[in-house]
């Protein structure tokens, strides 16, 4: 384990997790690293909610939850003239396997989010929100709550803010644990109380969210992000990044390396440097693989990660997707079927059950590579499991069949002939690791 | 109005349409298993994706909806590549042994698996197992791995029955339909949930392994229980019939059937029925053959009338017998004299009967019932006696529609209600003219003097207040307030409401003939004796046309010491009953034996045929009446078909409904204010309502068909001293029956409820009234 200083540098750059000691997330901490100053100088200054949605645009932040969709343009898509409640959901519900920054983030920089989502509300005329705080976590939970009471006092949130005509309420929600529910619309409908299953869009929760009522859901991290943006301008914030890709990013680096942990880096930030920052590769082992965005994103072989830079155009280049942020990085002692066969049993387990190809397809899915991984594999095997990817992906309600279809094909892909030698022989490829 | 061009066709759709709707209005079939028109939209099943232009991935047609310029290929390479994919996906761990299924043969997954499906599966991995369940003795989940997950069955209970009996637990693969732990499926409605069942998961209980469906023929028929007169397909193989399916017809049952609609058929195939014409000689039974007991019949008829004159004879028939049964049962007593027949044999308050300006009926075609906005509910208990009619409320008053309800029970019936009052029976023209009151005082309109000075209760007035901001209001008087022992005040106060309002005022009517008996003149016409009457002054000879004493009268235990007084007693019916006062069986055909008549609450007038031939010696009761007539040398016995009786009663034009109004000439009179101690308040149960649903072992196995307890309010059980589930005595005029007693909060005080209909409770005088109570 790492000592806690060392578990909480977030290396050079980082903004949103700068000075964090892991006990200075109260408010007069916040206060003092300049919280709240975005909020108080809106309100006070009475800045036009479609100015907050500009500014946003400007950053060219992306949605940090895995989709990467440009935030001020998510935010434009409520409605306007809307007469009634509209709300504002974050999305806590961190469950991709091998992200870890949301927790980070909730634990030691509360407040961040809650001003996050105070201005979004703000530019979007939402007058409540939830934090839906994954099941798991219940620490995290506790500490957002006190947060959130911190904050009612100090007339940061509740009626009437800071003495403006500005209103909102914000509520954490505790999920259950279920990974479905950080797919947004499963999301809220557990909200709302009921199984967590993702509806059919559309329509979209900009027009029928939360209890039918306009709705904008955003990741933790891209909330979080929000007070910087508006307290240093878009332009600022654009600037720590690349073109299209502004600011600074979250990685989630597990796997293979010396000091697995939490790095928030600018986006194009070099994948070697990121490397570098968690300590290298453990025992200065090959790097053989690397998921660069989470479980669900295709896993791409280690000399090509290393040419490529962390950012959501970079990696898709690459021929993946930089998706939540986390990294999952392989050494040469991996093997590629049994790592497949572990994340195909995670969306096995986790698919809803909802809809056709995920529930049926999943399940065959994670039966052939078990075969394969325990020396039952046929010849026909790796077709048919490419055959089975193609049709989950495209045609389910929501994106879990493609989470669990794309590592499929991109382990085949890439490293079909380990697949082919357990078909064969019966065996493993690699040397197992000691 | 959007452009959309579906497999290079174009239509013109209205804005809020869907793919799939689209491609059915031009006749394109799209695959689909979620899919349901009357159901909300799941889009689970991914049958339907289509290819649509510009978008990157196949959509479901279910629920995508049509945009203008929109072009769609249903049968493009995108599309049966994605469709072929599911439907793999769909049978991987459906058991493919079709010819071991009950469903094969009219499988939603079977019949497009031979348009989609593989010739031999890919997938070579253990198949899922989904345990059985016993969700009642109606829908058989015996094969729950058979489910697709489509959860139409769920959205079935939700929507249309109003209750969630199943639901889906279970993540993923585990997912299953299970209804709650330990219960069963109750709802009236829980049969269609067969219907709307894509795969043999959910089957009919009573049905199972009887018959495949290419074995059976389909025939049109109407159904003989509620007043609905639902469109049936009887499914008939050889002489018996072995299913009843739903015909739909969006004006009355839409696609939809009550479960006592559905499985009711059973008792056609009851051990009890009589198969051939039997008398009583000193005190036997000997069966004889149908000259010689029409014979004795129209012997003893005449010897009576003779003898005794015509009022001597009095004929009770069932509000559920054919309209030309009733018609000419009406002109065998009008022939020999006399005018003493009735079907109304539930009815104790005759005083109306001068007043009535024509036939009573729903006000409305039923159809309508759905676009009410402001609907009171008198004196019903609407979701057993009418259960699609309760649906089609139901729905309603989900878009809106306020329902209120005036009541003397406060059952669940499933539906959002907007007021109610519960009262006891008889409180029911006291509150109902508080309503009158209300509803005057908020139009500003006089009331007459008799109802001057009520001052109505809060909540007639909400109710008053919510009839009278309706644009489109109706007062609905339910079986329980024709059967009250003030039903002419009741109908005067309730047409007065209305007319307060500018409510329409309508009946729900019992039976699935009540319209129909009124039509075929099954009543008195001229200064005959009610059923009432017939009774209090016991007749010499009678004559029971479908009608069982014990169970189908308000009085059961007049209705049997008139008929064992009586020196002849005449018996037509399917079934053998009767056997102590009667003197003659005759079988006579049910509904599915004969051709015959319905006229249903909305005075639509349906005929059908007999889908089987006559079970034994059994003949229709039209064809045993007409031979009887004859015999007797009796006018109008000519006609020698149905068709022939029915166009005698209707004219060339089978329309009645210029005979059909509402309005009563009766005056409302200042409600009595005399209260009863205890009194009582009695359900005809839905599965005891009429003799052929008695006999039907499914239905009778059923939560509803549990026998009567003596319901009551807490504080009455208490005043009593008895324990809950403790035996009490119950005493109804000179009657008596002990019954379990038991809690019912929805029992006013000082109401009994105790259900009529059935052996336990048949001994009691009258369904309401003064009722004592003891401890047992």
């Amino acid at each position: 384990m790492n000592a806690p200083s060392d578990f909480l540098d977030y290396g050079p750059d980082a903004i949103l997790m700068a000075g964090l000691t892991g006990s200075n997330w109260r408010l007069k901490d916040y206060a003092a690293r300049g919280g709240y100053e975005a909020l108080r100088r809106i309100l006070a200054e009475k800045i036009p909610p479609e100015q907050v949605v500009a500014e946003v645009k400007k950053s060219a932040l992306r949605g940090r939850g895995g989709a990467g969709f440009p935030t001020g343009l998510k935010w434009s898509f409520m409605p306007k003239n809307y007469v009634g409640d509209k709300f504002v959901v974050c999305n806590s519900d961190e469950g991709e396997p091998g992200t870890f920054k949301d927790r980070d983030i909730l634990r030691f920089n509360p407040h961040a989010v809650i001003e996050g989502m105070a201005i979004a509300a703000y530019a979007m005329g939402a007058t409540r929100g939830y934090n839906y705080i994954h099941g798991e976590i219940w620490e995290t939970y506790l500490r957002c709550e006190e947060a959130i009471e911190e904050a009612y006092a100090a007339g940061l949130l509740g009626a009437n803010i800071l003495g403006s005509d500005f209103s909102f309420h914000l509520h954490n929600h505790h999920g259950f644990g279920a990974y479905i529910c950080g797919e947004e619309t499963a999301l809220l409908e557990s909200i709302e109380g009921k199984k967590g299953q993702p509806r059919f869009k559309p329509p979209f929760p900009a027009s029928f969210g939360v209890y039918g009522k306009p709705t904008t859901i955003n990741n933790t991290e891209t909330f979080a992000a929000v007070p910087w943006i508006m307290r240093h301008g878009g332009e600022a914030f654009l600037d720590l990044g690349r073109p299209n890709n502004g600011g600074t990013k979250i990685f989630s680096v597990s796997g293979d390396v010396e000091r697995p942990g939490n790095y928030e880096v600018r986006l194009g930030t070099p994948f070697a440097t990121l490397l570098a920052m968690a300590g290298g590769m453990r025992g200065g082992r090959r790097l053989k693989a690397c998921i660069p965005g989470g479980s669900s994103m295709p896993v791409l072989p280690g000399d090509v990660m290393l040419a490529t830079d962390m950012d959501y155009d970079s990696i898709a280049k690459a021929g993946s997707m930089l998706g939540s942020g986390a990294v999952i990085v392989m050494d040469d002692t991996r093997c590629m079927v049994k790592s497949l066969l572990r994340l195909s049993y995670f969306y096995y387990e986790e698919s809803c059950g909802q809809c056709t190809p995920c529930r049926e397809g999943t399940g065959w899915l994670w039966r052939m590579v078990h075969r394969i991984e325990h020396g039952q594999g046929r010849d026909e095997d790796l077709d048919t499991l490419n055959s089975v990817a193609d049709n989950i992906s495209g045609r389910t309600i929501c994106a879990l069949g493609d989470a669990a279809a794309l590592p499929v094909k991109s382990f085949l892909r890439h490293f079909r002939d380990e697949f082919q030698h357990h078909i064969d022989h019966k065996q493993c490829l690699v040397a197992p690791y000691v | 109005m959007l452009n959309i061009e579906i497999d290079g066709r174009k239509l013109e759709v209205a804005p809020g349409s869907t793919v799939l709707e689209a491609a059915n209005a031009l006749g394109i079939y799209v695959p689909h298993f979620c899919y349901h028109k009357k159901l909300s939209i799941a889009a689970n099943c991914r049958m339907c994706l289509v290819q649509v232009e510009k978008a990157p991935k196949p959509l479901p047609a279910c629920a995508t909806p049509v945009t203008d310029g929109m072009k769609v290929w249903t049968a493009s390479e995108q599309a049966v590549t994605a469709q072929k994919g599911v439907m793999e996906f769909l049978l991987i761990n459906h058991p493919l042994d079709c010819p071991i299924c009950d469903q094969g043969g009219e499988c939603q997954l079977q019949d497009l698996a031979v348009g989609y499906g593989g010739s031999s599966s890919r997938y070579r991995e253990a198949k899922r197992v989904v345990f059985h369940k016993d969700i009642g003795p109606l829908v058989s989940a015996e094969e729950m791995a058979r489910c697709i997950q489509c959860t139409r069955c769920v959205r079935f209970g939700q929507e249309i029955a109003g209750i969630m009996e199943l639901g889906m637990i279970g993540r993923g693969e585990h997912s299953e339909i299970v209804a709650f732990v330990g219960r069963t499926v109750d709802s009236e409605l829980s049969g269609n949930s067969i219907d709307v069942c894509p795969v043999g998961a959910l089957t009919s209980k009573p049905f199972r392994y009887a018959a495949r469906t290419w074995e059976l023929a389909r025939r049109k028929s109407v159904s003989p229980h509620d007043s609905l007169g639902s469109n049936l397909v009887v499914q008939v193989k050889g002489d018996r019939v072995m299913r009843v399916l739903p015909l739909e017809n969006e004006a009355i049952n839409e696609c939809w059937l009550s479960d006592k609609d559905r499985f009711s058929y059973e008792g056609l195939n009851s051990p009890e029925r009589l198969t051939t014409p039997m008398v009583k000689q000193a005190g036997e039974w000997k069966p004889v053959d149908w000259q010689t007991a029409l014979d004795v019949v129209a012997r003893g008829l005449m010897d009576i009338v003779g003898r005794h004159g015509p009022g001597a004879l009095g004929v009770f028939a069932s509000p559920h017998a054919t309209l030309e049964e009733l018609a000419l049962a009406g002109r065998l007593v009008r022939g020999l004299g006399g005018d003493n027949i009735d079907f109304r044999l539930r009815q104790v308050d005759f005083r109306g009967n001068g007043h009535a300006m024509g036939i009573p009926w729903l006000g409305m075609p039923i159809a309508e019932v759905g676009t009410l906005d402001r609907v009171l509910v008198v004196g019903s208990f609407l979701r057993k006696d009418h259960p699609l009619l309760a649906q089609r409320l139901r729905q309603a008053a989900k878009k809106g529609t306020q329902v209120s309800l005036l009541h003397s029970v406060d059952d669940d019936w499933l539906i959002r209600i907007a007021h109610k009052a519960v009262v006891a029976p008889s409180r029911i023209p006291a509150a109902l003219a508080g309503i009158v009151a209300a509803a005057a005082q908020t139009r500003g309109v006089a009331v007459p003097e008799a109802l001057a000075a009520i001052v109505p209760t809060e909540a007639e007035r909400a109710i008053a207040a919510s009839l009278a901001s309706g644009k489109k209001p109706a007062v609905l008087l339910g079986n329980d307030a024709v059967r009250h022992l003030e039903a002419a005040q009741v109908h005067a106060l309730a047409q007065l409401l209305a007319d307060v309002t500018g409510a329409t005022l309508g009946f729900l009517t019992e039976a699935a003939n009540t319209v129909g008996a009124h039509v075929a003149g099954a009543l008195p016409q001229s200064g005959g004796m009610n059923a009432q009457a017939m009774l209090a002054d016991p007749r010499r000879a009678y004559v029971l046309l479908h009608a069982e004493p014990e169970f189908d009268f308000a009085n059961a235990l007049a209705a049997r010491s008139a008929l064992e007084k009586a020196d002849l007693v005449v018996v037509m019916s399917p079934f053998a009953h009767g056997a102590s006062y009667a003197d003659l069986l005759l079988p006579v055909s049910p509904f599915t034996e004969t051709a015959g008549t319905f006229v249903n609450c909305e005075g639509r007038v349906q005929e059908f045929q007999g889908v089987v031939r006559p079970l034994g010696d059994t003949r229709p009761g039209w064809k045993v009446l007409r031979v009887l007539g004859t015999m007797m040398n009796l006018p109008g016995f000519d006609a020698e078909s149905a068709a022939g009786v029915r166009a005698a009663v209707l004219g060339d034009t089978p329309d009645v409904r210029a005979r059909l109004h509402n309005g009563t000439r009766a005056a409302p009179v200042r409600p009595d204010a005399t209260a009863v101690p205890i009194e009582r308040v009695a359900d005809v149960p839905i599965y005891f309502a009429d003799p052929l649903v008695r006999r039907a072992p499914s239905l009778q196995r059923t939560v509803d068909a549990r026998p009567p307890r003596a319901r009551m309010h807490r504080s009455l059980l208490e005043t009593l001293g008895i324990a809950e589930g403790g035996q009490v005595k119950v005493r109804q005029g000179g009657g008596e029956a002990v019954l379990t007693a038991v809690v019912d909060a929805a029992v006013p005080p000082g109401v009994v409820r105790v259900a009529a209909a059935h052996p336990s409770t048949c001994g009691l005088e009258g369904l309401s009234g003064p009722i004592t109570l003891e401890k047992a």
